[in-house]
C-alpha cells in the first residue's frame, strides 16, 4: 500500500543532567566540591519505535513531561538519538516556537529570505513565493521594520506563514495552532488542512487540546514517562489520554 | 566520472542545498556593521584612513619614530590584523547566537564559515583604501607585489581554523570569549602593528617570529612596500600553522555539533 514515509526505530534520548546548562569554571569547581560530577541520566525518550505511512495524521498525546517536543525534534533531525535511527522520506518542515529565531536588527523582508534560507530555499524561488508570505502574515506595511519592533502576534504570523509555504512532505507541529488572535488561529486552521488535504502531506501534530486532535487525526501515539504506551487508531487513544487526564 | 561521484557525496549534496543560507548569513555579516549610521558601508574605508592618520601624527611626529612610508607600514598590519581580530570573534560568537539550530537541521559549520567569509568581504573592500593611499604616497609597484596573494589566502584560512575552533568550544566554556578578548590584544602587541620590530631588544624577538599573524603581516609588508619576495621559509611555517588550526577546527565541530543543541 503507501509507503513508508517516517521510520522511528528503538529510539532513546538520553540526557546528563548535571552538564546541562552553561558551562563556567564557577560551576564546575562547584560541583567538583560537591563531587556532583557523577553523571545523572535522564531518559525522556526511551526504546520508541513505529512508522508512519504517507498521508497519515498523527497525533502525539501525552502529559508535560512525557517526551512529546523532544520525539518531534529526533524527528525533525535537531536532535541525534542517543540509541536507535530514525529514517524520512521527502522535505521535513518542522514548526516548532514559530516566534523565535528572527534576527531582530533585520528588517522583516530581510529575515523572509533569511528564514526561507535557513529551510534550504533558494532566493529565487523565495521572491516568487514572497507575495504569498507577506499577505498571508498581513504584515506587508511593516516590511522594512526590524523585527525588534514586531509584537509578538506578528512574529509568530510571519513564521507560520514562511513554513507553511515550504510544500512540505512531512509536517511537525508543536501546539502552533494556538498562535495569535481567534481570526489568524482560523486562518492558519484552514491553511493546515488546505495543505493536508490538497498534497496528502503527512503530520505530526502536539497539542493538549483533544479537540484538535480528534478533528485532525486519524492515528495517534500516547507518551507516558518517556515510553510509547499506545499507538494506533485515533479514536480509542484519545479516549485513553482523557482518562489519563481526568485522573 | 570522479566530479559526478563528488557531486553525489552527501557532503556536497548538503552544501548545495544550504548555499543560500551562506549567502544570506555572509551578507548579514557584511550588512549589520554598518547598519543605522549615517555615512553605513563607508566607514569601512573611513575608519583606517582617520585611524592611520591619527596615528602617524602620534608616532611619526609626537613619538619621532621614523619607518619609511609610515601610513602603509601601518595600513598593511593594521588591516590584516583586524580582519583576523573581528573574523575570529564573530566566528566564535556565531553559533553562540544561533537558536534556530534548536528548531530546524542546518548544518553548524555554516555559521562560523558564513562570518569568517563577511568579515574577509569587508576585508577586501577596505584594501581600496591601502591601495588610494599606495598611489598617493608614490610607492612603487614591482611585479613582487602579486606574491601578496598568498598571505591573502593563508590569513583568510588562518582565521577560519581559529574560527571554526572558537565557535565550538565556546559552546561548552563561556569563558572562552573573554580568555579571547585578552588574547586578542596580546597578540596584536606582538605583530608589531605600530612600530618596527627593530624597536624590540633582540631576546625577546624570538616571540614575534613565533606568531603567524606577525609573519603574515611581514609578508604582506616586503611584497607591498618592498617589492620583495619573502623567505619561503615564512610560507611553510604559516602554512603549517594554518592546516593545523583547520584540521583542528574542522575536527572539533564535526565532534562535537549533535551536542551543541543542549548547551545554547
Amino acid at each position: 500500500m503507501s509507503e513508508k514515509v517516517i521510520e522511528v526505530d528503538d529510539v532513546s534520548v538520553m540526557f546528563n543532567l548535571k552538564k546541562q546548562g552553561k558551562f563556567s569554571l564557577k560551576n564546575y569547581f562547584q560541583s567538583l566540591k560537591n563531587k556532583e560530577l557523577m553523571f545523572q541520566e535522564f531518559w525522556p525518550l526511551q526504546n520508541v519505535s513505529f512508522n508512519v505511512k504517507k498521508g497519515d495524521r498523527v497525533g502525539i498525546l501525552g502529559l508535560n513531561g512525557a517526551g512529546k517536543s523532544t520525539l518531534l525534534k529526533v524527528i525533525a533531525g535537531v536532535m541525534k538519538p542517543t540509541k536507535g535511527a530514525v529514517k524520512t522520506k521527502g522535505r521535513v518542515v518542522p514548526l516548532l516556537e514559530l516566534s523565535t529565531g528572527f534576527d531582530k536588527s533585520y528588517t522583516g523582508r530581510e529575515n523572509i529570505f533569511l528564514r526561507g534560507a535557513t529551510l534550504g530555499f533558494s532566493t529565487k524561488y523565495m521572491e516568487e513565493r514572497f507575495d504569498e508570505i507577506v499577505d498571508f502574515a498581513e504584515i506587508r506595511k511593516f516590511l522594512n521594520v526590524p523585527v525588534s519592533n514586531y509584537s509578538s502576534g506578528m512574529r509568530a504570523r510571519l513564521g507560520f506563514a514562511i513554513s507553511t509555504m515550504a510544500d512540505p512532505d512531512i509536517l511537525i507541529l508543536d501546539e502552533v495552532l494556538s498562535v495569535g488572535d481567534a481570526k489568524f488561529k482560523k486562518k492558519s486552521f484552514k491553511k493546515m488542512m488546505n495543505l493536508i488535504e490538497s498534497r496528502d502531506t503527512t503530520v505530526l501534530f502536539v497539542s493538549h487540546s483533544t479537540r484538535q486532535v480528534e478533528k485532525l487525526c486519524n492515528k495517534a501515539i500516547l507518551l507516558e514517562n518517556g515510553q510509547m504506551t499506545m499507538v494506533g487508531e485515533s479514536g480509542p487513544i484519545i479516549e485513553k489520554y482523557k482518562e489519563i487526564t481526568d485522573k | 566520472m570522479v566530479f559526478e561521484s563528488l557531486m553525489n557525496n552527501r557532503f556536497v549534496l548538503n552544501f548545495m542545498k544550504y548555499k543560500y543560507l551562506l549567502y544570506e548569513l555572509v551578507k548579514k555579516t557584511v550588512k549589520l556593521d554598518y547598519r543605522r549610521s549615517f555615512l553605513g558601508i563607508f566607514w569601512i574605508f573611513l575608519n583606517p584612513l582617520l585611524y592611520t592618520i591619527v596615528l602617524t601624527i602620534v608616532f611619526s611626529t609626537f613619538l619621532g619614530r621614523y619607518i619609511d612610508n609610515y601610513p602603509i607600514y601601518l595600513l598593511c598590519g593594521r588591516l590584516a590584523f583586524d580582519f583576523f581580530s573581528s573574523g575570529s570573534k564573530a566566528a566564535m560568537n556565531s553559533l553562540k547566537k544561533a537558536s534556530i539550530i534548536k528548531r530546524v537541521y542546518v548544518p553548524k559549520y555554516i555559521y562560523p564559515l558564513s562570518s569568517v567569509l563577511g568579515k574577509y568581504i569587508t576585508f577586501l573592500m577596505s584594501l581600496i583604501i591601502l591601495a588610494l593611499l599606495i598611489i598617493v604616497t608614490g610607492v612603487v609597484l614591482t611585479w613582487q607585489t602579486v606574491w601578496a596573494i598568498i598571505p591573502f589566502i593563508i590569513l583568510f584560512l588562518l582565521t577560519l581554523g581559529v574560527g571554526l575552533m572558537l565557535a565550538t568550544v565556546v559552546i561548552f566554556f563561556r569563558d572562552v570569549k573573554h580568555l579571547w578578548g585578552v588574547f586578542t590584544s596580546l597578540l596584536m602587541w606582538c605583530s608589531a602593528i605600530f612600530y618596527s620590530i627593530d624597536i624590540i631588544p633582540a631576546q625577546f624577538r624570538a616571540v614575534f617570529e613565533f606568531n603567524p599573524i606577525f609573519q603574515i603581516i611581514d609578508m604582506i609588508r616586503k611584497s607591498v612596500m618592498y617589492g620583495q619576495f619573502y623567505d619561503p621559509f615564512q610560507v611553510f611555517y604559516v602554512l603549517g600553522i594554518t592546516i593545523f588550526f583547520l584540521v583542528l577546527g574542522i575536527c572539533l565541530l564535526f565532534k562535537y555539533q549533535d551536542k551543541f543543541i543542549l548547551y545554547i
